[in-house]
């Protein structure tokens, strides 16, 4: 069976699915039914697409001596538009927390299905996007091999993109089983299962074919996020569906127990898809752009062993305070203590790999989105210590600080190393010299790091203000600030929070223009060879 | 493995590994790196002595200092309580005008009423207590349900057409032109009547609308409102006459609660806030409503 062929079964059944869940949920008047037709048409749409090169000439043997790239084109492309969208619904939440009449008197814009929106757009979206993108090309070239087949890839790519398409779609309709970053229901969350799988084996198949002896770090950074995310997707999401012809289902877990297997989750999937899977792309794109060797490999492997093993207890740090049994708070606050350490080595060899090309951070914007991303990965990762503390914690909890530190992590580490990644992807896979506009990449991280700045400090100060004044105590023995009294004082706060990021918006979509008009440019030099064996390079073992 | 070579630039060696031109350094780990590794474990490991950490089947470590966050919690539950009781337990035994006579008890009134009122009345009645669309202002002295100081208790206490207390005072207008009581005409007549109570002006060119309504206002409004439109504390029903609004006062706000009646709801607050909380309230109110009356009365802007 031709992979071309195995493209339209597999969408055949997937629209077959989709009819199948339109029509059962039409007979309940069940919003199923709407992400019935909306896999109905995106099965469709796809198959479209396939149909349309269906009949052309198999393309000649000789691409399977090349790096197969164009999945990771069509992730990048897709990361950007999830960016643009998923930040403009933050900044309009934003607007929305300082302001609460800039939007629609509807059900489908109010803040509660705005905000995961916002979270499932960027996290999901945006990240999710980057990470596959960036993955398949890194594994293909730290292994030294092309990808096992065309077909897997894609299937990847497209699915998840179909998964984030009924996770975002389904809040507006109101489908959500009410998890904090687990929001999909029971057919969403299976569907990215069989996904997932693809995925991990898809990599696993590439490194099996590696015709390097060894597995370079970035790889096993890219596998510990593919593999725990599946692990932590799994069990978090175990639930009952309501009826098979509807969206509802009941978690497996009720009380405390379903908080803390909510926060298990929750935290790793800052660890292992926030974290792991972007010093995967930190690991490979910053050596590659300063053309630096890793500063120590000893150093790559106690931060991973560190990071991998900390920060699996970490997650009751958010339930400190609670119905939680104190020795579970316990254990997380102490693991989060000791996470420090690693976490600090693996920014510390990203800086250090940095030196002697300093001059090139100077010069050269798209490095220098890397070098300032591993700067707020050292900054956010040793708040998220400092947070875990449970007497720093009776203060920040609840506040705006918690939000302050999830950005200080998302806009200045995730965002950052994704920006700078792409901007050295983007020529190297489009073949040509450099991006369209070095001054606009130059525009774009100023941009950047300053709505961050102006975005993280507003929430400092917000949150801490917050913290105190719910603690603040008058001599009648009272409190002395009713909780308005509070919001009244963020008003400030929250104007500075989005117009930090608007500014950060704006830069997204100059990233955006200029990756399109490099990609419209026409071919310039032919770039380096850039194959899986090139003839004058050999293995290096 | 492959040797490693130099590199020129930090003199360390490389492992000898490449992969698509990315080489490693074999640079030994920093001693900072253990020296913080060992201080934070070391840290771990003594606050699981101290405190409970481990789990032991059905049960758990301890600790040394045998910290328990449910017993300091009920501790300083109890600890606050207690400071607190000092001064409130006298604002609870004594009647309003004593506490009123009491600046020392005033001061506490003012400010946990100031927390009181924001955290449970001011969503609704605003952070300053003038109202909002919908929710009559509490310190014009103009009172629904009438102001003194038990009336007032008794109408945080019970709401008003509170689905939940069973004492709740009860107050519905009814939809007279939704529901057909009325014609689209005598509805728009109403309410011209109505405006020109508190609006002589209104009535110029309106003649026969606003006779009309006196009318209609006579035959369908009088058993709330009261013969003149002063309305009734007892019912509830507010003075048409003054120009305090709940639901404003503009001819076209009046039309709609003419033709779609009011049915506004307050929460009753029984099970909600204690008495000596409730008290505290209404001594709060009546003293904000005062202060207001003085400032204008010295022209102090409101």
């Amino acid at each position: 069976m031709s992979e071309r062929q195995r493209g339209l079964i597999v969408l055949a059944v997937l629209a077959f699915i989709g009819l199948a869940m339109a029509v059962a949920g039409a007979g309940r008047g069940d919003p199923l039914q709407a992400h019935g037709y909306i896999v109905l048409l995106f099965s469709i749409g796809i198959g479209c697409v396939l149909l349309k090169g269906y009949f052309a000439p198999e393309p000649p043997a000789t691409r399977l001596d090349s790096y197969y790239d164009d999945p990771s084109k069509v992730g990048i492309v897709l990361a950007m538009g999830w960016a643009v969208f998923g930040m403009f619904v933050g900044d309009w939440v934003a607007w929305l927390l300082a302001f609460p009449d800039l939007t629609f008197d509807a059900a489908w814009s109010s803040f509660g299905r705005l905000r995961p929106a916002h979270t499932t757009g960027v996290i999901f979206g945006f990240g999710g996007n980057a990470l596959i993108a960036t993955s398949f090309h890194v594994m293909q070239r730290t292994a030294r091999a092309r990808m096992p087949d065309q077909f897997s890839p894609w299937f990847v790519l497209i699915g998840y993109n179909l998964f984030c398409l009924l996770a975002v779609s389904g809040y507006f309709l109101g489908i959500t089983q009410s998890k904090e970053y687990a929001e999909p229901e029971w057919y969403a969350d299976i569907w990215l299962v069989i996904v997932w799988v693809t995925y991990l084996l898809l990599y696993l198949r590439t490194l099996a074919r590696r015709k390097e002896p060894h597995i370079y770090v970035a790889n096993w950074y890219y596998l510990a996020f593919i593999l725990v995310v599946a692990i932590l997707h799994v069990v978090n999401n175990l639930a009952v569906p309501a009826s098979f012809a509807g969206a509802k289902s009941y978690s497996a877990f009720a009380g405390v127990q379903d908080a803390m297997t909510q926060w298990w989750y929750g935290h790793n999937a800052v660890a292992f898809f926030l974290t792991a899977g972007f010093l995967g792309m930190l690991y490979y794109y910053l050596p590659k752009r300063a053309e630096r060797p890793i500063y120590s490999y000893r150093m790559s492997i106690i931060g991973f062993w560190g990071i991998t093993f900390f920060y699996m207890w970490a997650g009751s740090h958010h339930l400190h305070y609670t119905a939680l049994p104190q020795w579970v708070q316990t254990l997380g606050m102490t693991f989060s203590v000791m996470l420090i350490v690693p976490s600090w080595i693996a920014a510390a060899n990203a800086l250090l790999t940095l030196n002697g090309a300093w001059h090139k951070v100077r010069d050269d914007a798209t490095l220098r989105f890397m070098m300032m991303a591993a700067i707020f990965y050292g900054l956010s990762t040793f708040e998220g210590s400092f947070m875990a503390i449970r007497s720093v914690n009776s203060l920040s909890h609840y506040t705006d600080w918690t939000i302050g530190h999830v950005h200080a992590g998302a806009m200045g580490w995730v965002a950052l190393i994704t920006f700078g990644s792409i901007y050295a992807l983007v020529p190297w896979l489009w073949k040509r010299e450099r991006m369209y506009s070095p001054a606009l990449v130059e525009v774009h991280f100023w941009l950047a790091l300053a709505g961050t700045l102006v975005y993280v400090f507003a929430m400092w100060n917000s949150g801490i203000i917050q913290g105190l004044m719910w603690r603040t105590y008058s001599d009648s023995g009272t409190l002395t600030y009713s909780f308005l009294d509070s919001m009244v004082a963020m008003h400030p706060y929250y104007v500075a929070r989005a117009v930090g990021g608007l500014l950060f918006l704006i830069g997204a979509v100059v990233g955006c223009y200029n990756i399109w008009m490099t990609i419209r440019r026409p071919s310039g030099a032919e770039a380096t060879a850039d194959t899986p064996l090139p003839a004058t390079m050999q293995p290096a073992e | 493995m492959a040797l490693g070579e130099r590199d020129p630039h930090s003199g360390h060696m490389t492992t000898g590994h490449e992969w698509n031109g990315i080489k490693e350094l074999n640079t030994p780990v920093p001693r900072a790196v253990w020296f913080f590794l060992i201080v934070t474990v070391i840290f771990s490991i003594g606050y699981w002595v101290l405190m409970p950490a481990w789990p032991l089947g059905d049960s758990y470590t301890r600790g040394l200092l045998g910290s328990d966050q449910k017993e300091i919690v009920a501790r300083r539950v109890e600890a606050a309580a207690e400071e607190r009781a000092a001064w409130a337990q006298r604002i609870a035994a004594m009647d309003y005008a004593e506490v009123r006579a009491d600046p020392a008890l005033m001061a506490h009134v003012r400010e946990d009423g100031h927390r009181l009122f924001g955290d449970n009345c001011a969503a609704c009645h605003g952070m300053d207590a003038t109202g909002n669309s919908g929710f009559p202002n509490l310190v014009d002295g103009d009172w629904l349900w009438g102001g003194s100081p038990d009336a007032i208790a008794r109408t945080i206490t019970v709401g008003v057409n509170s689905p939940v207390s069973k004492d709740t005072r009860v107050s519905q207008m009814m939809a007279f032109g939704k529901d057909g009581i009325l014609t689209g005409e005598e509805v728009m007549a109403t309410a011209d009547y109505v405006k020109s109570l508190s609006d002589p002006g209104w009535a110029k060119g309106k003649a026969a609308s606003v006779a009309r309504g006196k009318g209609v206002f006579a035959a369908n409004c009088v058993a709330c409102h009261g013969p003149q439109g002063k309305g009734s504390q007892e019912l509830g029903a507010p003075d048409l006459t003054d120009r305090n609004w709940i639901y404003g006062g503009d001819i076209d706000a009046i039309h709609a609660t003419i033709e779609n009646g009011r049915q506004g709801e307050m929460p009753a607050w029984e099970h909600r806030l204690s008495p000596a909380d409730r008290k505290i309230l209404v001594l709060y109110l009546l003293d904000r409503g005062e202060a207001l009356k003085a400032g204008a009365a010295k022209g102090a802007p409101r």
